[in-house]
């Protein structure tokens, strides 16, 4: 890479797509990686650089309008209506290299091993909080802790069979895991629908690439339900368990169905008898013995846990229970993915596999405990601030970018519940180009991998990319503006 | 059975909501088409007894003329296009069958192709959307041509792209049904309308009226192929109730009824819940089949077409109990039918 060629002023001729392409300090996953660039990449910038700008826009437009056509849209609702919206798409992709990806998938293999063996554990002997491991209260007056699985044997020791791990990359370019998303994580539907748009909307772009395939998911994926189905089950009726078509994420339900080729199902669709389950067919009851459920825990059972949903099956919990039917994932898999928690899992790592994080988490002060709250008091300029129970970007404080009225309001939230809160440094997330309202700019990504655990961890080469596209932001959740691209990772 | 592969046995069992679903897909597509073709035909053909357009006959033929006038007191005859178009208190216009053709495509996306789902998500996008306005300005046939033609491209996606299971077969119940109501109910009202009590049969017509009559149900060209010698009401009657080359006449719809049922019974374990359907069909066959359309109308055509609906209409209820039957009552069958 020679920075004077990329610097190099615009010329009236060109109008390749990178030329005014300003590269920024942070680690750039195209134009700075801070060592040579490996060919696959030098291949892709090369392309894209043939490229122009209007020509991008366009292919871009088309894009969204197809995704627009073809539903491919998550629902919000404002107090009147229900807005379909796109998850806006960026047709500059993001590429890994296969070095990079062997790091990422061990790393994420290692973890989900360690949250699967330290769930059992706080379900059954406790050996890591008698340890002293971890401080007890954190685990079992966790809101998630679930005392309905204490004692309960799951096929296999799985808990979380579908697992997406949030990562991002620091000023060095080297992968932490910023996030565990143990209970129903979402967008790998995404992954496979932009992998589609980007071979229909940039065939030339990919040609010849030695790029990773992503189809086998919905594949994997039934597979993985079939062999956590009860012992005994010789061909296992497995179905998919949505919240409904209002669902804001009902797309994704309908894609994985048909994927693994398995009824979506709602709560109204089965019913348990003598703590089995079944479902109602056109040709009376059928037997119902793997849940991919997308509804959370406190919805599952009304007679279990919320006594208003209507969304759940009563009964459903106690015939899991009894192992007549399994849940994908488990319950109470959130304590797992707690963001305290978080803090301890390179211990818990080393306690249950003897091994060293292959994978770093970001450094994090839990304000539960003094220390924490102390370092974490004095320097709110500098840190991100996260409530411990709250996904999707909500409620959380990014002190370098807040004012002084945000930081003094947010110091009385913190000081009157300390425990609902951690802290960590403000990561300088990598950047990649993206398309913007005025070119191509740096906006920075994060990469949400996919794995499933049946008898063995499987990953998914790729992820999703999640991009965010207001200039600076460091939120890059849908929910907050983000958009998303394709991961391309290469097999060489 | 052929399936061609090496498959699990937990095939062929179909969810009851995504049956019912595909049922009502089928006839509120249908109904939508019908709609628009009558609209459209009743703006260029259909004229009263003072030469001017009869809307009315439409509020008529689909008994909806207490919606009408609730919303309507004046009776204004001109409202009717905006009422079977935009109204969204109507709960027959083309809006708000758009509306449930839109949830129930949203319940059975996992099970249709994508071709379909892509299709119906624009088609019922862009009627939604419609207003009032667009209806002046861009002439109501117009609109009816665009809302028939993307009803016909639906039932030819559907027709290309929809895998053949048990899906299929209540999608095709639902639209043999709604034909069979939709033709009776076009029948009993313009005959009514165009030969006034103690008329005899066989009195001078107005041609123009009574092939509007044809044109409202896609027949004209077909019936003019068979180059009848006469023109009669009688013709006319059994060319839409009898005529089995016809595809929207009650007989053909029937037959196919027939058929579809049949296919159904022949999957393991359904043949019981589909006797009493088959039953109930082959009657309805049997009393078409042996009048004419003469016999039927010094019978009384009205009160054949009102028996022929009620006939439908139980027959729409036992399927439902049949095949979704209420939550509590599957809960009962479940204690003999049990299987791990």
């Amino acid at each position: 890479m020679t920075p004077t060629a990329l610097h190099a002023p615009p010329q009236a001729t060109s109008s390749g797509l990178l030329d005014n392409y300003r590269i920024p300090d942070f680690f750039c996953e195209l134009m700075n990686r801070r060592d040579p660039t490996p060919p696959t990449l030098q291949c892709v910038k090369d392309r894209l650089a043939a490229l122009s700008l209007p020509e991008l826009r366009r292919r871009t437009q088309a894009a969204e309008a197809q995704l627009y056509r073809m539903g491919i849209t998550f629902t919000v609702y404002s107090d009147k209506e229900a807005i379909d919206r796109i998850l806006p798409f960026d047709a500059i992709p993001r590429v890994i290299t296969a070095q990079e990806w062997d790091h990422v998938e061990r790393g994420v293999q290692q973890r989900i091993q360690a949250i699967n063996l330290f769930l059992h554990d706080i379900y059954h002997d406790r050996n890591i909080l008698r340890d002293g491991i971890l401080p007890a209260e954190l685990v079992l007056n966790n809101p998630n802790y679930c005392e309905a699985m204490v004692g309960v044997d799951v096929p296999g020791g799985v808990y979380v069979h579908i697992n997406g791990t949030d990562l991002i990359r620091d000023d060095n370019g080297q992968f932490l895991i910023l996030e565990d998303n143990a209970r129903t994580p979402s967008g790998v539907s995404y992954v496979i629908e932009n992998r589609h748009m980007m071979l229909r909307l940039m065939p030339d772009l990919a040609s010849g690439l030695p790029i990773r395939s992503v189809e086998e998911y919905g594949l994997r994926l039934h597979q993985t339900l079939c062999e956590v189905a009860p012992e005994g089950v010789v061909d296992p009726q497995v179905v998919l368990l949505s919240p409904g078509i209002y669902n804001s994420a009902y797309f994704e339900h309908v894609f994985l169905s048909r994927e693994m080729g398995v009824p979506l199902v709602e709560g109204k669709d089965l019913f348990v008898e003598n703590h089995r389950v079944f479902m109602r067919t056109v040709n009376g009851p059928r037997a119902v013995h793997a849940i991919y459920r997308r509804l959370n825990d406190d919805f599952l059972d009304p007679l279990a846990f919320n006594p208003n949903s209507l969304l759940g099956v009563p009964g459903l919990v106690e015939a899991y229970r009894r192992g007549n039917v399994t849940l994908a994932n488990a319950l109470g898999t959130g304590v797992a993915d707690d963001k305290a928690v978080y803090a301890y899992m390179p211990r818990i790592i080393r306690y249950y596999l003897g091994q060293d994080p292959i994978l770093q988490s970001v450094e994090t002060h839990i304000c539960a405990e003094p220390d924490g709250l102390a370092y974490t008091l004095a320097n709110m300029n500098k840190l991100v601030i996260k409530p411990v129970g709250e996904s999707g970007g909500y409620g959380l404080l990014i002190g370098p970018h807040a004012s002084q009225k945000e930081l003094a309001d947010f110091r009385e939230k913190l000081l009157a519940d300390p425990s609902n809160y951690i802290s960590q440094p403000v990561i300088n997330l990598s950047v990649t180009p993206t398309l913007c309202p005025d070119g191509v700019e740096a906006r920075h990504v994060d990469l949400r991998p996919f794995a499933l655990t049946g008898r063995s961890v499987w990953v998914l080469p790729g992820g999703l990319a999640r991009v965010a596209l207001r200039k600076g932001s460091l939120v890059v959740n849908s929910s907050q503006g983000g958009g998303s691209k394709d991961t391309w990772v290469m097999a060489s | 059975m052929g399936d061609g592969i090496m498959m699990n046995e937990t095939q062929g069992h179909l969810l009851s909501r995504y049956a019912e679903c595909m049922m009502w897909l089928a006839r509120y597509m249908e109904r939508t088409e019908n709609l628009a073709r009558l609209l459209e035909v009743t703006e260029t053909f259909v004229r009263d007894a003072n030469g001017q357009i009869a809307w009315h006959s439409i509020v008529q033929i689909n008994s909806d003329e207490q919606t009408f006038l609730a919303l309507h007191p004046s009776g204004d005859a001109d409202a009717v296009a905006s009422f079977y178009l935009t109204e969204q208190a109507n709960p027959a216009s083309i809006c708000a069958t758009a509306h449930a053709i839109r949830e129930n495509a949203r319940a059975v996306r996992p099970l249709v192709s994508i071709e379909m789902w892509t299709q119906l998500n624009v088609f019922t996008r862009w009627v939604l959307d419609l207003k009032e306005k667009d209806i002046y300005q861009n002439s109501l046939s117009s609109l009816c041509t665009h809302i028939k033609q993307d009803c016909q491209a639906h039932f030819g996606v559907t027709e290309g792209t929809l895998y053949r299971d048990q899906a299929w077969l209540f999608y095709k119940l639902g639209k043999t049904l709604e034909r069979c109501d939709q033709i009776t109910r076009l029948v009993d009202i313009r005959y009514h309308m165009l030969l006034p009590q103690g008329e005899a049969p066989g009195s001078e017509i107005d041609i123009t009226q009574w092939t509007a009559v044809l044109r409202s149900a896609a027949a004209y060209h077909a019936f003019r192929r068979l180059r009848p010698v006469t023109i009669t009401p009688a013709n006319i009657v059994g060319f839409l109730l009898k005529n089995e080359g016809f595809s929207r006449s009650l007989a053909a719809n029937l037959r196919l009824m027939d058929e579809t049922l049949a296919l159904l019974a022949s999957y393991p374990g359904l043949r019981s819940r589909c006797s009493q359907l088959q039953e109930c069909v082959a009657e309805l066959r049997v009393t078409l089949a042996e009048q004419t359309a003469e016999d039927i109308i010094i019978r009384g055509l009205h009160d054949y077409m009102s028996w022929i609906q009620q006939q439908l209409s139980q027959l729409q209820g036992q399927i439902a109990s049949e095949f979704w039957p209420p939550v509590s009552a599957v809960a009962v069958q479940a204690d003999f039918q049990m299987q791990a």
